[in-house]
């Protein structure tokens, strides 16, 4: 995970901070609703019909990083939002009419619901 | 920022406040960052002079705010390029042709109108996804079926009006073939209802597409007479059952027969969608040395060096998945049926997939193989060129190269000989060989599609992925083979292919589109058509 984080790290200080609304407090149950419609669809458990695990599978190969990310914790806001706007490989960024500013944030909370 | 010719930046600029007027600025988007969120992610010219970019994006919620975008847009002569949910990728995404032009994002229009699960069809809006329709449909617990490509997040408008495919029966996995009228705003900011929703209070608006006099809705397909704000869906009844039948050939030469035994079921409306498959392809994280070394090959194996390797190994050369809707007495017979009809080829093998009963759970569809085909939307295609031990870079995305060829086994060993040469003639790797099989999705024709990767660090890959299908394209058409789709980089040279009576078919698409759209608002250069404004420039 180390490495991944310096891998983007370069990115993130160049990215813009998050634009969500000044009064928006991080809803992990708006959270899950938008992870649910728009991400868990490849990043489900098991690699059959979720292309996402598959390919996350493939890429910690041999370390103990969960291919899962519902189910990894520590995943920081800013990487939440750096891969939703960026992209990665074959995974197109999401635009503003999908996935909101505010939902990144939301997203970001209930990914890391359990480390409240 | 790059701005279509004759739009000044004070022009632009005092359209985007007006817009702003209309839907609110909130959904007005035109910093730097916002509108690169409208690039085609799957580029092959990312970063490059020709790569296709917005200048700004509106996301209207209605179609009275769709209409007045439109007569802005003409008061400031600012083209506009509309997409329904944008993922269109491998054939363009949420990218427009011209350059400069403001991307019209209808995700918020998501309203489902209706399902009707005892006339079968369904009302939606543009914004609307198969994923949102199976949700509700599943949530009111309607007994109808979803005919859905293979990205599930894909817009029913947006597919249908690309002339996208599925996986079910013929009348509806041919998702243009399977609407039912629509409403437009017209490029003067009019609104048009086609079929029986031209008539005010009509009741058979989702079920008659027709209604009377010239039909106009395929100018809306592929088109740019428009922005599609509405539209009626026939849709599959749920069926009682569903039986999955495994046809297995050890021959390449088999493929004739099975082809032709295929055409007479499927065309007496006696299956489903028909899934070619091959052991013969390298699987991504169990590659087989012997197999890639066959493929390896410039212009990939020949005939006999991968029946030997299906020989040694007691494989078959192809399968095809066979799907049976109806009763499960009904559905058994007719696999009962394609046995018997096909049992004249030699060797040929049969297996029975699936035998399960809807309405499905998770359990049921964990035997069912693609479960698009049960009328369950899902995202498994996104595994192609993602990473693997074949790909341990993966790609950034792909092009779809999809020509036309006809329903013969003649046909596709053609395909595959014609497309192998020209890869190796390119002095490319061929993707393409003996075990390339077609696709089957368009009703009463083969697609025999191929996969070009695309890389957003690797402009070089790029540029031969853009070489390929620029060739592949050209020595398709010197064969007949027409393409049925793609990205807007190639649609000119696309269009340029259906050449009759020196490009008839193109001057009156033009005639019309000057007629429509004086102004040249709606999505210049959309289908190989540019208006008079646009046409002849560099």
């Amino acid at each position: 995970m180390k490495l991944l984080y310096a891998s983007i790290a370069a990115a993130l200080i160049a990215a813009p901070a998050f634009a969500q609304d000044g009064e928006h407090t991080p809803d992990p149950v708006n959270g899950e609703a938008v992870y649910t419609q728009w991400c868990a669809i490849c990043h489900n458990p098991g690699p059959s019909h979720n292309p996402g695990t598959a390919a996350l599978t493939k890429k910690y190969e041999g370390t103990d990083t969960n291919p899962v990310l519902a189910e990894r914790g520590g995943i920081p806001a800013p990487m939440v939002e750096y891969f939703v706007r960026n992209g990665v490989s074959i995974m197109p960024f999401f635009r503003k009419t999908e996935i909101s500013d505010n939902d990144l944030a939301d997203i970001a909370a209930w990914l890391n619901r359990d480390a409240q | 920022m790059k701005l279509p010719t004759g739009v000044t930046p004070e022009m632009f600029a005092a359209a985007l406040q007006e817009f702003a007027a209309v839907i609110g600025a909130q959904h007005v988007y035109s910093s730097d960052e916002d509108v690169a969120l409208y690039r085609d992610a799957y580029s092959p010219a990312w970063g490059e002079e020709e790569e296709r970019t917005a200048s700004a994006a509106v996301a209207p919620a209605s179609t009275e705010e769709v209409a007045e975008i439109v007569k802005i847009a003409n008061k400031y002569m600012l083209p506009l390029y509309p997409v329904s949910t944008g993922r269109n990728l491998g054939y363009g995404g949420s990218a427009p042709n011209l350059t400069g032009s403001v991307v019209v994002d209808l995700k918020r229009m998501d309203t489902i109108h209706e399902i009707d699960d005892r006339r079968n069809f369904c009302v939606v809006e543009p914004g609307v996804s198969y994923f949102d329709l199976y949700a509700e449909i599943t949530a009111q617990g309607k007994k109808v079926l979803i005919d859905a490509p293979d990205p599930g997040w894909g817009s029913l408008i947006g597919n249908a009006l690309d002339r996208g495919v599925g996986y079910m029966m013929p009348m509806y996995r041919d998702h243009w073939n399977a609407h039912c009228g629509l409403e437009a705003v017209l490029p003067n900011g009019e609104i048009l209802r086609t079929g029986m929703f031209a008539m005010d209070g009509a009741e058979t608006y989702g079920e008659n597409k027709y209604g009377f006099g010239p039909m106009v809705d395929g100018l809306f397909s592929q088109g740019s007479a428009g922005i599609v704000t509405k539209m009626a869906f026939w849709m599959m009844p749920m069926p009682e059952h569903f039986i999955a039948g495994r046809v297995k050939i050890m021959k390449h030469a088999d493929m004739i027969p099975l082809i032709d035994h295929l055409n007479y079921l499927e065309d007496m409306g006696l299956c489903g969608q028909i899934q070619w498959g091959t052991p013969l392809v390298l699987n991504p994280n169990n590659v087989d040395p012997a197999l890639a070394e066959i493929h390896a090959q410039p212009g990939n194996g020949t005939v006999e060096q991968f029946e030997a390797y299906a020989a040694e190994r007691d494989l078959p050369f192809f399968w095809v998945d066979m799907r049976f809707y109806g009763s499960r007495k009904t559905a058994m017979t007719q696999w009962e049926y394609a046995q018997e009809l096909m049992s004249d080829i030699p060797n040929v093998r049969f297996e029975l997939m699936t035998d399960v009963s809807f309405p499905m759970d998770e359990e049921k569809l964990k035997t069912v193989t693609s479960h698009v085909t049960v009328g369950v939307p899902e995202m498994s295609i996104f595994s192609i060129g993602a990473r693997s031990d074949l790909l341990p870079t993966p790609r950034d995305g792909h092009l779809w190269f999809s020509p036309l060829v006809p329903r013969s086994g003649e046909a596709v060993a053609k395909a595959q000989k014609v497309f192998a040469q020209a890869f190796k003639d390119l002095g490319l790797p061929s993707p393409v060989g003996p075990f390339s099989a077609p696709r089957t999705w368009i009703y009463r024709s083969f697609v025999m599609v191929l996969s070009l990767g695309v890389s957003r660090s690797d402009p070089e890959a790029n540029k031969n992925s853009i070489a390929a299908f620029r060739r592949l394209c050209e020595v398709a058409a010197e064969n007949g083979w027409g393409e049925y789709r793609s990205a807007p980089i190639f649609q000119d040279q696309v269009a340029d292919t259906y050449n009759f009576n020196n490009g008839m078919m193109k001057q009156v698409q033009q005639q019309l589109k000057d007629a429509l759209d004086p102004n040249g608002i709606i999505s210049p250069g959309r289908g190989g058509v540019w208006p008079a404004r646009f046409r002849n420039q560099d």
